[in-house]
């Protein structure tokens, strides 16, 4: 048995609402988990029965090889931190970090020393008898991560703790907040709906919509491979392209063009995925992309045109290369990168 | 700095204004230090006399009532003690109920929020004799319990602690639950504390609203040792149609001033508190 253990967890609420279908789930010691998907699909339902602040309907949640079920949250050694801190206000960052300890009646003298040791660790020594309200966001947000490592718990839950920050702090934190992980090892859950975030803080990432995991993996895994066409689209940014077509003797037409001998025994209506970074220019490609609008990043650019009917299809070329607007591009599909989902069912097929 | 004429007229309206408030209370006072005889003939005083010491000694120490046993010290003793009891049980009671009635969703809630509710439409004059029969049938007239708990339930205060509740994030409480809290040290430890500046609100209003019982108090009690300071000032009045003697107009400007002594105290004591809470966001 592993760490954490999720077994057909089911969360149906009062008004009859399924939030969370039968989930199943293993988490190892010391992994780094991540939720992610769209708002209301349920990742933070799931991260809050581990937690023991909902209900669990049905099913089975073990930790560390007990029960959980029916234990208190106070009692399940887990620590959270909140999409909006929940710091004390009327609490200075010591005794912020210094709560949960001294509930579970730990002396004076070691609460100083771990509060000390974990402000240390976060670099926010020098704020310990401020009140959270004179914190800057990112200050908050290190003392919220304090509180949870001051106690030592089994596991880290976040919850969506990067959203409040601005662009350029959340990067910086989430960097910090993977070399934390990693350095104080503590198995950790991250909900989040941000596929950057998931992409780069995750061991494994499970990518979760309507109530259920679409795909359990790591991070390249499911960008490489992606089983259906919820995770194709997104997991990867800019945004996979989708094309409608049609599967038959092994040849997919699409708008415009064909692609032959694909690798798979479906027929019938599909669609088809192909990734802006997997699309390269070539003489006589099988696309003819007509340019609307580029954006210039940079170290890439980011090619947006029309094809045949569809809107919007995007190329990303590096960013040295320039491209005029309204000019016509011929592009092939890099060494056959592209994905085939059946259509009624959003299932891979190729 | 130019004043502006709209300034100017500003000033001059918040100066009456203070004068409106000040004045009535300055001449009681200045009337108080008078002779009782020179304020008969010649009006009331704008300036201090000589009689100050007198008179106040006088209010204070002089036994009165109808067989002369109360002085108007004990009254003010009797009427802070009422008081304070009043204030301080109306806060604690109606912070946890709406504690209560905030944190604990059973289905009950709203429909015993309003019930609370509704005793707003029905103030103690209305129900008096009830009330009265309870608690002489407990055996509590002339009691200082008697005369507060009748008092204690606050639909009012009740009303603003549940709001003042609602608009703490949940997550506050999910986070202390992780923290390790229970329901008495969330309260304790969070409530209290975030709501300092409500409670602080909340006890200068009810101690006011206790300091100024007349009612309850003259129903309750029979015996003078337990006479409060509202109702000690009717009786002060009545005093001078009896016999023959002179009406004692300085020493009830006297016992004027000094019944509004109490409750300012609080007031000014407790203003720290809400002006700190006012600087102080601490949400």
């Amino acid at each position: 048995m592993s760490f954490l253990d999720l077994k057909n967890v089911t969360k149906i609420y009062p008004n009859g609402t399924k939030a969370v279908h039968e989930t199943s789930l293993s988490i190892d010691e010391g992994e780094f988990m991540v939720f992610v998907g769209p708002s209301g699909c349920g990742k933070s339902t799931l991260l809050r029965m581990v937690a023991g602040l909902e209900d669990i309907t049905e099913g089975d949640i073990n930790l560390d090889g007990k029960l959980m079920n029916e234990v208190d949250p106070s009692e399940r050694d887990v620590a959270m931190v909140f999409q909006n801190y929940a710091l004390y206000p009327h609490m200075n960052v010591y005794n912020n970090l210094a709560y949960g300890l001294k509930n579970r009646g730990i002396d004076k003298e070691t609460i100083e020393q771990k509060v000390n040791d974990a402000a240390k660790l976060l670099q926010i020594s020098d704020y310990l008898q401020r009140k959270p309200s004179m914190l800057s966001g990112g200050q908050r947000q290190r003392v919220a991560m304090g509180r949870a490592i001051v106690r030592n718990p089994k596991i880290f839950l976040f919850d969506e703790p990067l959203s409040n920050l601005d662009a350029k702090l959340r990067i910086q934190m989430r960097l910090e907040i993977k070399k934390l992980q990693q350095k104080v090892g503590v198995t950790s859950i991250f909900v989040t709906h941000d596929q950057v975030e998931a992409m780069t803080l995750a061991d494994r990432l499970a990518v979760i919509n309507n109530g259920i995991i679409e795909q359990l993996g790591t991070p390249i895994e499911i960008y490489d491979n992606p089983k259906s066409l919820f995770v194709a689209g997104f997991i990867g940014s800019p945004q996979m392209n989708f094309l409608d077509g049609n599967l038959k003797n092994k040849t997919l037409s699409a708008e415009g063009f064909e692609i032959k001998d694909v690798n798979t025994e479906h027929e019938g209506e599909v669609t088809l995925g192909i990734r802006p970074e997997h699309l390269v220019q070539s003489e006589n490609g099988l696309i003819n992309l007509k340019v609307d609008l580029v954006e210039q990043l940079g170290s890439d650019n980011l090619v947006y045109g029309q094809l045949k009917n569809i809107k919007d299809f995007c190329y990303r070329c590096p960013g040295n290369q320039t491209i005029e607007k309204d000019s016509n591009l011929s592009l092939n599909i890099e060494n056959n990168k592209y994905y085939i989902f059946d259509k009624s069912t959003g299932k891979r097929v190729n | 700095m130019k004043i502006k004429p709209l300034q100017i007229i500003a000033h001059i309206i918040l100066i009456l204004g203070v004068l409106l408030m000040v004045v009535p209370i300055w001449i009681s006072f200045a009337s108080s230090s008078h002779d009782s005889v020179t304020i008969l003939t010649e009006g009331m005083k704008f300036h201090i006399g000589d009689q100050l010491a007198r008179n106040y000694n006088e209010v204070l120490n002089e036994k009165g009532g109808w067989s002369e046993e109360v002085t108007a010290a004990k009254m003010f003793i009797n009427s802070f003690i009422m008081a304070l009891g009043i204030a301080t049980l109306k806060v604690v009671i109606s912070a946890m109920s709406a504690y209560a009635l905030v944190y604990y969703r059973f289905k009950l809630a709203v429909p015993i929020f309003w019930l609370i509710f509704i005793t707003l439409l029905v103030p103690l004059e209305v129900r008096i004799f009830p009330s009265y029969k309870i608690v002489s049938d407990l055996g509590l007239t002339n009691s200082y319990t008697g005369l507060i708990l009748p008092l204690v339930a606050s639909a009012t205060a009740t009303f603003f602690f549940r709001q003042f509740y609602k608009t703490i994030p949940d997550e506050l409480l999910e986070s202390a639950k992780l923290d390790g809290a229970n329901a008495w040290s969330f309260f304790i430890d969070f409530l209290v504390p975030l709501s300092k500046t409500m409670i602080a609100a909340m006890f200068i209003f009810m101690f006011v609203y206790g300091y100024s019982q007349y009612l309850w108090p003259l129903i309750m009690t029979t015996a003078e040792e337990y006479w409060t300071v509202v109702m000690g000032m009717k009786i002060i009045y009545t005093e001078s149609y009896e016999g023959v003697a002179l009406p004692r107009t300085a020493e009830r400007f006297a016992y004027i001033i000094l019944s509004m002594i109490p409750p300012v105290l609080v007031v000014v004591f407790l203003q720290k508190w809400f002006i700190k809470g006012l600087i102080q966001t601490e949400k």
